[in-house]
This record gives structure tokens, C-alpha cells and sequence, in this order.
């Protein structure tokens, strides 16, 4: 660059001001190299189907916790009211006054909870009283910042709705306090209460505010929440509550804690002293597995959203979710990934929306999506089944194929409309079962039929030996349920079985009238048995075994036993029919996400492994050609600390420095193609080889140890 | 207290008026008017009472001071989390007595506040009166600035005034005595009320629908059911009330006469009992007693908070505190034993060190580092579970679940310390929902 100054010196260049375009989501979608109307369009099918989907979720998430936010708030309601009305009875008088508390037991997934408690204090904002303070474990290190909090949660509020009103007499009047300095004390609070229920209480002429107070009558309470109460410091807790417990009979306070673990915690961390402040009620909220049980039924296995999670992914999802966190909300992020993933890198997602939409965007397939049709795995094999004329077709003519497209995607969403109804149907009959051979919840069921023929499994097979054995009522009342459920399924292929199960479920009944031949067999079973008795040889005993085996198999079935059978073998046959895994349909690539390791990688991190990968293959984070190792030789052009990693790898529980050093030289000085037999280790190099020994040190790999001088220790978890 | 009256000027309606309302405490009552003197005298500076909970320490000095019309303030401690709280609570009290306090006084610091003071005394409104600054729950002063204590101690002095600061404390002087000395104050103990004190007391509040006697039979079998656990006034006061109703329902039926004391008392004592497992403990809330106690309802159905122990854990945070349980209650010289295949036969007795023969449980939980709970982890659990950053989080979710605790300060990231806080019967709940043999692992089990 050049300036028009004749002086030397240094000078500042702005750099031009390029215009950073910010990036929207949508952005993200474009690749150079393909056309953006498609990519636009996924984009906009991913953000109405995950629109979709969160509405679901929110739905599901309120009716859950509908009960126990609804019993909180009428806990909230009846305990001031019954803490006015009777002051001047006598039991009144004479018991001393207790904060009353609702310990509300959450579970262990915390991060969960947060949406809990925020409908929570919006429903007792809409319901109870205005007051109410949501406390943070982390926000309250010490009892000053607690009241503190408190102090600003319930009198900021009230500031702001001073705002709204158009008065001016009371705006001053309110608005002095706060312009003094405030005392940070609950007394404060106490005149501040006091004041502002007083106002509310009809003095003032104004009538937007007698409308508010009518809602919440004359003293509505002050409602704490504490979010995590095993995160509060137990001091703390115990002196808020004292200094609460003296304020009570001015200040309405109602508390509730938010417990994770188990309400024992709460005499846990108040002594006698100070939980003798408290009337604790308990309220216990919902399961997190039941909780995603509802999660997996309204969004896993129904067919209002097209998009599906295969066998894989689904158990990435599970198992993050049973093995490490407990959390629904994680499992649903989860999803919102999978689903943000399928749409991103599958171009031919554009086709996964509703069954109309579906064809109609079908029809209207360019040339390059055609192109990648043929290019799917599922669709090749299709293909190849198809007669030689038809396999030209379709690999030719592009007209062609998007009919056959539309008639594929109609097979793919018929295939779901049947399968989940068939699906619950086989997991009523098989849940009940001893020792659940197919599993206790329906999500085993459904991951184990998507990964392979479920008919072909041992546990199917014994699930199947005791259905055979089930006894009337039993099986009559799992039918019923079965039929409970197919009613709520469309189409001509459910209705059918519905009409079957119909039909066996009558007959079952009707054999009530005469199953008088049952008892005929009941005599017949004991005679092999009496003989049994006496033999005790193994021989004979082993003989008679068989017989019995052999009986077992003449013995002629009673008509039960027959229908049974029939019965049992419709089942079979329409799971047979039905619970295909969805890899064997053509096209499945369009609703299925498959990428289970990307998944794994984002949602489970391994920050050990990464850093593992890092030194044993250094090509992989730095693509520089000359790191690209050939097996299990060290390079010396790798990073230093690689070298030193490899060399460690080769040594035992404690590593002499020396000796370490002196390979270290060997390798590093491989290069420079001088090969004799001592290499001189200059300064430089006995530099860079500390240099790694402290990075590896740093990284967690080895540690100084004082058990023999000039030695490290190597870790055993290193990295941790 | 006896017809010549030692305190003269205090009118004798007033004395008695505080004998009335101060029963049993008559001691006390007289210890403290001849401490406090004559209104224009100087008293003592520091007067320090202690005794414990519920023996009317607070109830008797605020009593006496608003009788006589005493100049006071009366602060509570655990209120004032900063002295700066506690110097304007006390001067905001004063400040109707000393008109020419100003309200926008400035008050950071003990400095300020004697500065202050100092001003005030010298108006001489109050003519020469003892002002007494009364402190609740002094024993939070320990934990606040150094100076304060002795500041408050000496205030007499410091102030130049007719002031007497009273200290009121559940635990001995012994435990305040600052390390740098200070002036020792008057101790003032106030014994516990016997039995037949706190009977008389109980008996004043009697249910204005029913007579004396049979109150006074009532608080006679409530202080046989929990005199031995409870002494304190006003637990026993709430107890007496939330269980009278069920006392008198006998009696309101129709079943018993009020003098059939033995039938009541069998109607009531097992009741009483309960009451002391659930509701005395906090176990059950009060108001769902009262509910049970309407209803009638057999009793059982009501579990207490501590009945539901039961966490419900992810899986591998069950195998983590299982392991940290391990890691804390085994000493590190035995891991090798328990995880590893061929560790060598080690006969328990040869091998011990004589500090490890106690049992491990009697002591306590012990410390452990990070690097062990893991490699005691990855040893018990059965699949091979990589170490993900799921696995570390889920550790320090343990830790803010309180199952687990950081030892030492939390900025060491080096090397972090546990300990497990968890109880055996826990951790064997636990163990058996993973199918977990723990007791096979543990050394004190051997």
C-alpha cells in the first residue's frame, strides 16, 4: 500500500469494509453446486415439519405436568385461605405458624426442569397471585444475594406495572421507595407489601386496579420457588427460612423446592430448628420414562410425521437417554438434529412430507434428482428385481420413473399406516408375557423390527411358545385390546384383520358353551405321571420323559387349543406381513435417517478419543500429505508431541527421561538421513522433546512422579 | 415477688402486670431490674443471656423493656446479613426518640455508627435514660467483621452514653470469646423450665370452650407422651393444638365423662405416639394431620418425606456412585484385590495395617481421587462404555445432586476429590436395581 506522506512512519490501513452478509439458517442449505429451489424447498419442508413437531411436543409437555401444576396451584390457593379465614379460631392461635411448602419431587433430570417451573409460575401468575420468585442455586451464593432476588423479582415487577397506568399520584407515591436507596432486608419488602396491597385494596378510585385485585383477593401470597434445592448451600437456606418464618404473619410466603433427588433431602439439610418453620406437603411429578414413553407414542410411532429415525439412530437417541441422562428435552433436541441432518445432506428429503404433497413434488422432479433416485441403494435393488424392458425404463426415462416414484411413496406410506397399529397390537399381546421375551415398553419392540425380521429372533419365537400357552381369559382380554386399537386405524388392510380378530374373539366366546371335554383331558394326564413316580433310574426315567413328550404330541387338541393355534398363527402371519424392517422398501432412504455416527458424534462427545485420534494420526485434524502414516511406523515429520505420544505408548508404568529422550532423537533425526549409530541430540532437539514431554503432561498422559528420579509416570486415564 | 418491693420507682401495677405475663420467670424477671438499676443510672455495658430454645430469653427482655417504657431497639441478627443492615435497623428504631435523628444518616461502618451515636447522646432528650440495644441471635455476630463484637461489648464506652447492649444467644460465652480479648460481659443464664412450669404455662391457654381440668388433664398426658423428646415451649404449644381436637372427640360423642381421665388417656396416648413419629418430625405436615385427624381415616396411608427414598438414577450414574461408594469406603490398597483377575491370594489379617481393622463404615466416607473412581468404574460395568463427555457430566451431576461431594476447593481441576455421601442401604437399593453385588466388594464385608 502506499501513502502520499513523504514522512517515514507507520501507518494505519482500515481494511476495506467488506459487507458481512449474516448468515441466516436457510443460507446454510445452499450449495454451490446445487440448485438452490430445492434446497429452499427442504428448508422450508424441515422448519414446517420441526414447527409441527415442537407443537406436538409442548402439547404433550403440558398435559403431562397439567395435574401436578393444577394440584401446586390449588396447594397455593387453599393454604392462604386457610391461613386467613381462621386466624381467630383458637387451634389458630395457639399452633405456631408455618411457612406452608410443597416439596415438589421432580427427578433426577435437571435440565428438564426448567420448562416445569416456568409453567408453573405462569399459571400461578394467571391464577394465584402475582407474586411469585423463581430462585436459582447458582444466583444465591450467600443470604444477601438471596434477598436480594427476592427484593428485585417482586418489586421490579410491580415497578413495571406502575408504568402501564396513567396516574400520576400513585406513580410518585410508589416510585419514592425505590429512588432511595433500598434497604436490602425483608423488612423492606414488608413495607413495600404492605403498601402496595393497601393501594390495591380500593383506596385509590382507580378501577383497572380493583379488576386486578379481584383476581387474587385481598392478600395474595408471595409464592419462592426454589429450583434446585440441593444446590442451595444448606446456611443459606436455613437463615432465609428463619427470617421468613418471622415475617409470616405480614408477609403471606408460600415456598415451594424443586427436589431432584428424594424429599428425605429436605431434613437432610434443615435441622429440626428450622424445618419446624415449615408445613411440607409433597408432590410428586411424573416419571421421566413415562414421560418419554408418551414422547416416543405421540411422535416415534405414529404416522403424522413423515419423517422416521432408523433402528440405529433411534438406539443412539435410547441409549443417551437411559444410560446418561434421563432427559426428554436432550432426546428431543436429539431429534430436532437427526432431523435437521436427514434434511441437509439427503437431497431427495424434499420428497418426505405428507402422502399428497409427496407425489405431487414427485411429479416435478428434475433431471438431477431423478439422477439420485437411481443412485439409492434401495431403489437399485428394486430395480434389479424388475423385468429387463421395466429395468431400462427406469433407468432411462425420466417420466417413467417419477410414476413409479409416486407409486413407491404410496407403498412407503401405506407400510407405515400399517405397521404401527400391527406393531402395538403384537407388544399388548407380548407385554403381559413372564420374563417380556420382546421387551417391556414399546420402543424395544419397535428397535428391535426395525433392525431386523423380528419373526426370526429367538426371543419371537419363545414370546410365540407362550402365547400358545395363554389361557382364555388372557388372551380373550388381550384381543379386545387389540381390536381397541385397530379401530382407531384406517384403511382396508387393518379393517380386515380388525373383522378377523372380531370373528376369533366371538368364537373364543362361544366356546364357553361347551368346553366340558376339557376335563376328560385332565384325567388322562395323570396316569404317566404315577408311573413316573416309581421309576427312579435315570435310564428309564429319561424313557419315560419321552413318552410323555410323544403323548404330549398325539394328544388330540381340544377345540380351544385348536382355535388357539389358528388364532395365534393370524397373529404371526400379519406381523410376518407387516413388521418388515423398513430397509427392505424401496425408497426408505427418503423418510429414514441412517447416519447414526454423526449422531453419536455430536450428541455423545468422546474428548478423550479425540485427542487420541489427534496423536496418533495427525493427518486427520492437520490434511498436510506428509503426515499421512503408512500402519504403526512413526513419521518424523509428525508434530512433536505425536512422537513423544508413540514413543510413550511403547513404554511401562514409569518412563526413564534418558531413554526417552535418546528415541525421541532416533526418530526426529531419521530425516535428516544421517544414519549413525548414536544420534547427537543437539539443544534444539533436547528443546522440542521437553516441550513435548510438558504438552503431554499438560494433556494429561503422564505426571511427575518422585518414586525414582529422572522418571514420569504414565496414567492410566489419561485425558480424563 | 415479695410485698416490699426492691424497685421503687417502677409502679407496683406494672410490676405486677410483668409477673403475670411472664410465669415462671420471676427470677429471671427481678435479676434483670436490678441489672438494669434506675432508669438515669449507668448499668452494666454488655449483658450476654444464653440459655436454650423456647426458655423466654427473647419473650422476658422484650417484655420488661416495653413494660417500663424503657428507650430500646430491638434487632434480630440472622436479619442483618451486613452491618451496615444492622447499624440502620438499630438507629432506625432510635429514631423515634431522638427527634433530631436524620433520616438520610450515612451508616457503613462501626466508625460511623459510634459517630453517630455519639451526636445523639449529647442532645440529652432522653434525659440521661439507659438506652438499651437489645441483640437476637448474637452468636451471628462471630461470623460477621471483628470489630463488631468487642465494638458492641464496649459500646458504653466507646459512645461516652448511658447505653447497655444486651446480648441474647442459645450458646455459652465460651464459644465468643474473641481470640484478642475483649470486655467480658455479665453472663445471664436462663435455666430450662421444669416440668410442672411448663404444665402451669400450657394450662394458660386452654381452649376457651372447655374447663380447666380437663385442659390441664390433656397437657398432664402430652407432656408424658413428649417430655422425654421435647422440651421446647412453643413445639409443644403447636403439638397441644393441632391434637386437642382428636382428645376431645370422645368426649363431644358422648362416650366418656370428663373425669374418666384413664379412658381418655387411652383413647389419646397412641395417637400422641404417632404424632411424635409424623408430625413432631416434620415427617407429615401439619395441616394434612388435621385433614387425617377430620377424616378419620385409618392411618398408613400417609407416608412420611422420609418414606420415599427411592432415586431413580441413569444407568450409568448408578454404576458411578456405586463406584465412588466403593472408592470411599475401601481403602486403595485393596482395589487391586477386588478388580483385578489375578491379584495373588491376600488373607485379610495379614495384610492389615492396624488403623484399618475399625470398620471403614464407622469412619466415614474418605476422599478419593478422580483417576480411581474411573478405573473402578470401567471395571465393574459390564459393557465397554467409552468415555464420552456424558460420562464427566453425569459425575459432576452426581455432585450437584448432592450424592457425591467436591472435597477441597472447586477451582482444582487437576486432580478433583470425592467423597461419596451416600448411606448403605442406599447404595444396596441401588446396586440390586443393576444387579449388583456390592457387598461382595466391600472391604469391611470380607
Amino acid at each position: 500500500m502506499t501513502t502520499s506522506s513523504v514522512s517515514k512512519g507507520c501507518f494505519v490501513f482500515k481494511p476495506a469494509s467488506k459487507k458481512q452478509r449474516i448468515l441466516s439458517a436457510g443460507d446454510y442449505f445452499h450449495d454451490e453446486d446445487e440448485e438452490s429451489a430445492s434446497s429452499k424447498l427442504r428448508f422450508e419442508t424441515l422448519q414446517s415439519l420441526w414447527q409441527q413437531i415442537k407443537l406436538e411436543t409442548d402439547s404433550i409437555q403440558e398435559e403431562l405436568n397439567k395435574n401436578i401444576l393444577d394440584s401446586l396451584a390449588e396447594f397455593a390457593r387453599t393454604s392462604t385461605t386457610f391461613f386467613r379465614s381462621k386466624t381467630d379460631e383458637w387451634t389458630f392461635r395457639m399452633r405456631s405458624s408455618e411457612i406452608p411448602t410443597a416439596a415438589l419431587v421432580l427427578g433426577v433430570n435437571v435440565t428438564d426442569h426448567n420448562m416445569t417451573f416456568q409453567n408453573l409460575s405462569e399459571l400461578l401468575h394467571q391464577s394465584v397471585t402475582p407474586y411469585v420468585v423463581g430462585l436459582d442455586a447458582k444466583d444465591c451464593p450467600s443470604l444477601k444475594h438471596t434477598v436480594q432476588k427476592v427484593l428485585l423479582q417482586l418489586m421490579g415487577y410491580h415497578l413495571s406495572v406502575e408504568e402501564d397506568e396513567e396516574e400520576p399520584q400513585p406513580k410518585a407515591n410508589i416510585s419514592g421507595i425505590p429512588k432511595k436507596r433500598i434497604q436490602c432486608s425483608i423488612a423492606t419488602l414488608c413495607e413495600w407489601y404492605q403498601t402496595v396491597t393497601k393501594d390495591s385494596n380500593g383506596l385509590s378510585p382507580s378501577k383497572k386496579r380493583k379488576s386486578t385485585l379481584g383476581k387474587f383477593g385481598q392478600n395474595p401470597p408471595i409464592v419462592v420457588i426454589f429450583k434446585d434445592l440441593e444446590s442451595f448451600t444448606s446456611k443459606v437456606l436455613q437463615e432465609f427460612i428463619i427470617i421468613c418464618s418471622q415475617y409470616i404473619h405480614q408477609l403471606p410466603f408460600i415456598f415451594i423446592f424443586g427436589i431432584a433427588t428424594s424429599p428425605a433431602t429436605v431434613h437432610r439439610m434443615l435441622p429440626h430448628s428450622v424445618s419446624s418453620h415449615l408445613c411440607i406437603e409433597l408432590f410428586q411429578s411424573l416419571s421421566c420414562t413415562k414421560h418419554l414413553a408418551t414422547v416416543m407414542d405421540k411422535l416415534i410411532l405414529t404416522t403424522s410425521f413423515p419423517f422416521k429415525l432408523n433402528g440405529k439412530t433411534l438406539q443412539v437417541l435410547l441409549s443417551i437417554f437411559l444410560f446418561h441422562d434421563f432427559s426428554v428435552r436432550n432426546f428431543i433436541k436429539g431429534l430436532q438434529l437427526s432431523l435437521m441432518e436427514h434434511f441437509y445432506n439427503q437431497p431427495l428429503s424434499v420428497l418426505c412430507c405428507d402422502k399428497h404433497k409427496a407425489s405431487k413434488r414427485a411429479q416435478v422432479l428434475s433431471s438431477e434428482e431423478c439422477e439420485n433416485v437411481r443412485q439409492l441403494p434401495s431403489f437399485m435393488r428394486y430395480v434389479e428385481n424388475q423385468e429387463p424392458d421395466e429395468q431400462v425404463k427406469l433407468l432411462t426415462d425420466d417420466h417413467h420413473l417419477k410414476e413409479v416414484v409416486q407409486q413407491l411413496l404410496k407403498q412407503l406410506h401405506l407400510y407405515h399406516k400399517n405397521y404401527y397399529p400391527v406393531l402395538r397390537c403384537l407388544h399388548i399381546l407380548t407385554s403381559s408375557l413372564p420374563k417380556y421375551p420382546l421387551g417391556k415398553q414399546i420402543r424395544e419392540l419397535h428397535s428391535m423390527c426395525l433392525e431386523r425380521n423380528v419373526w426370526e429372533t429367538e426371543e419371537y419365537k419363545s414370546a410365540f411358545q407362550l402365547l400358545r400357552l395363554m389361557a382364555k381369559d388372557e388372551l380373550l382380554t388381550g384381543f379386545n385390546k387389540c381390536l381397541e386399537i385397530l379401530t382407531y386405524g384406517k384403511g382396508k388392510v387393518i379393517n380386515e384383520v380388525q373383522e378377523k380378530l372380531e370373528t376369533f374373539v366371538k368364537l373364543f366366546q362361544e366356546l364357553d358353551n361347551i368346553s366340558l371335554d376339557y376335563k376328560e383331558d385332565d384325567g388322562e394326564d395323570t396316569s404317566p405321571q404315577k408311573g413316573f413316580q416309581q421309576k427312579t433310574d435315570l435310564f428309564h426315567l429319561q424313557k419315560t420323559l419321552l413318552e410323555m413328550k410323544e403323548l404330549k404330541k398325539n394328544k388330540k387338541l381340544t377345540k380351544f387349543e385348536m382355535l388357539r393355534l389358528e388364532a395365534i398363527d393370524f397373529i404371526d402371519h400379519i406381523v410376518k406381513k407387516h413388521l418388515l424392517p423398513p430397509e427392505y422398501l424401496a425408497l426408505h432412504e427418503v423418510v429414514y435417517y441412517s447416519c447414526s455416527g454423526t449422531l453419536r458424534k455430536h450428541l455423545n462427545a468422546a474428548p478423550r478419543t479425540a485427542i487420541q485420534t489427534a496423536l496418533n494420526n495427525p493427518y486427520k485434524y492437520l490434511p498436510n500429505e506428509s503426515l499421512q502414516s503408512d500402519g504403526g511406523a512413526i513419521s518424523s515429520t509428525a508434530p512433536d508431541i505425536c512422537i513423544a505420544y508413540k514413543l510413550h505408548l511403547e513404554c511401562g508404568r514409569l518412563i526413564n527421561l534418558y531413554d526417552w529422550l535418546e528415541a525421541f532423537g532416533t526418530v526426529v533425526s531419521a530425516t535428516e538421513g544421517n544414519d549413525t549409530e548414536s544420534p547427537v541430540i543437539d539443544d534444539v532437539k533436547h528443546a522440542r522433546f521437553i516441550r513435548a514431554v510438558s504438552e503431554l503432561e499438560f494433556v494429561g498422559f503422564v505426571k511427575p512422579t518422585k518414586k525414582k528420579t529422572d522418571h514420569v509416570a504414565r496414567l492410566t486415564w489419561g485425558g480424563c | 415477688m415479695p410485698d416490699q418491693t426492691p424497685f421503687p420507682t417502677y409502679m407496683k401495677d406494672v410490676l405486677l402486670r410483668l409477673k403475670k405475663q411472664l410465669p415462671c420467670r420471676d427470677n429471671e424477671v427481678s435479676m434483670l431490674l436490678s441489672l438494669f438499676g434506675e432508669p438515669q443510672h449507668y448499668s452494666y455495658p454488655s449483658i450476654l443471656i444464653y440459655g436454650h430454645r423456647a426458655t423466654g430469653k427473647t419473650f422476658v427482655t422484650q417484655t420488661v423493656l416495653q413494660e417500663l417504657k424503657l428507650p430500646h431497639a430491638f434487632v434480630s441478627m440472622v436479619e442483618c446479613f451486613t452491618p451496615r443492615l444492622l447499624f440502620q435497623q438499630i438507629l432506625s428504631q432510635l429514631s423515634s426518640l431522638y427527634p433530631s435523628l436524620d433520616e438520610e444518616f450515612h451508616c457503613e461502618t462501626l466508625n460511623d455508627f459510634i459517630r453517630i451515636f455519639r451526636q445523639l447522646s449529647t442532645s440529652n432528650v432522653l434525659d440521661q435514660q439507659t438506652v438499651y440495644i437489645v441483640i437476637d441471635q448474637a452468636e451471628v455476630l462471630r461470623d460477621m467483621d471483628a470489630n463488631l463484637l468487642p465494638g458492641f461489648l464496649r459500646l458504653q464506652e466507646l459512645v461516652g452514653g448511658n447505653i447497655t447492649v444486651i446480648f441474647l444467644t442459645e450458646i455459652v460465652w465460651e464459644k465468643f470469646r474473641p481470640n484478642t480479648g475483649c470486655l467480658e460481659p455479665i453472663l445471664f443464664y436462663f435455666p430450662d423450665y421444669t416440668k410442672a412450669e411448663l404444665q402451669q404455662i400450657l394450662c394458660k391457654d386452654r381452649h376457651p370452650e372447655f374447663s380447666d381440668d380437663l385442659y390441664a388433664t390433656y397437657i398432664n398426658i402430652l407432656l408424658g407422651v413428649f417430655y422425654a423428646v421435647c422440651r421446647d415451649l412453643c413445639e409443644l404449644r403447636h403439638l397441644a393444638a393441632l391434637n386437642f381436637s382428636k382428645f376431645c372427640e370422645p368426649l363431644l360423642k358422648g362416650e366418656v365423662r370428663e373425669s374418666d381421665t384413664h379412658k381418655l388417656w387411652r383413647s389419646i396416648e397412641p395417637h400422641l405416639r404417632k404424632a411424635m413419629q409424623t408430625v413432631y418430625l416434620r415427617e407429615v405436615s401439619s395441616l394434612q394431620w388435621e385433614m387425617m385427624q377430620d377424616t378419620k381415616e385409618e392411618t398408613g396411608y400417609l407416608k412420611g418425606l422420609s418414606a420415599y427414598t427411592h432415586v431413580d438414577l441413569p444407568y450409568y450414574s448408578k454404576f458411578l456412585l456405586i463406584a465412588a461408594y466403593l472408592a470411599s469406603f475401601n481403602p486403595a490398597r485393596t482395589d487391586k484385590r477386588f478388580f483385578l483377575k489375578h491379584h495373588g491370594k491376600m488373607k485379610k489379617v495379614t495384610f492389615l495395617k492396624k488403623h484399618e481393622k475399625t470398620s471403614n463404615h464407622l469412619l466415614g466416607p474418605k476422599p478419593f481421587p478422580l483417576d480411581r473412581l474411573l478405573a473402578i468404574f470401567y471395571s465393574i460395568v459390564d459393557s465397554r462404555v467409552a468415555s464420552t463427555a456424558n460420562i464427566f457430566s453425569q459425575i459432576s451431576s452426581l455432585v450437584t445432586l448432592q450424592l457425591l461431594t467436591l472435597v477441597g476447593h472447586s477451582d482444582q481441576l487437576d486432580s478433583p476429590k470425592y467423597k461419596c455421601t451416600v448411606s448403605m442401604d442406599f447404595i444396596c437399593a441401588i446396586a440390586r436395581t443393576v444387579n449388583f453385588d456390592i457387598v461382595r466388594y466391600l472391604y469391611d464385608f470380607l
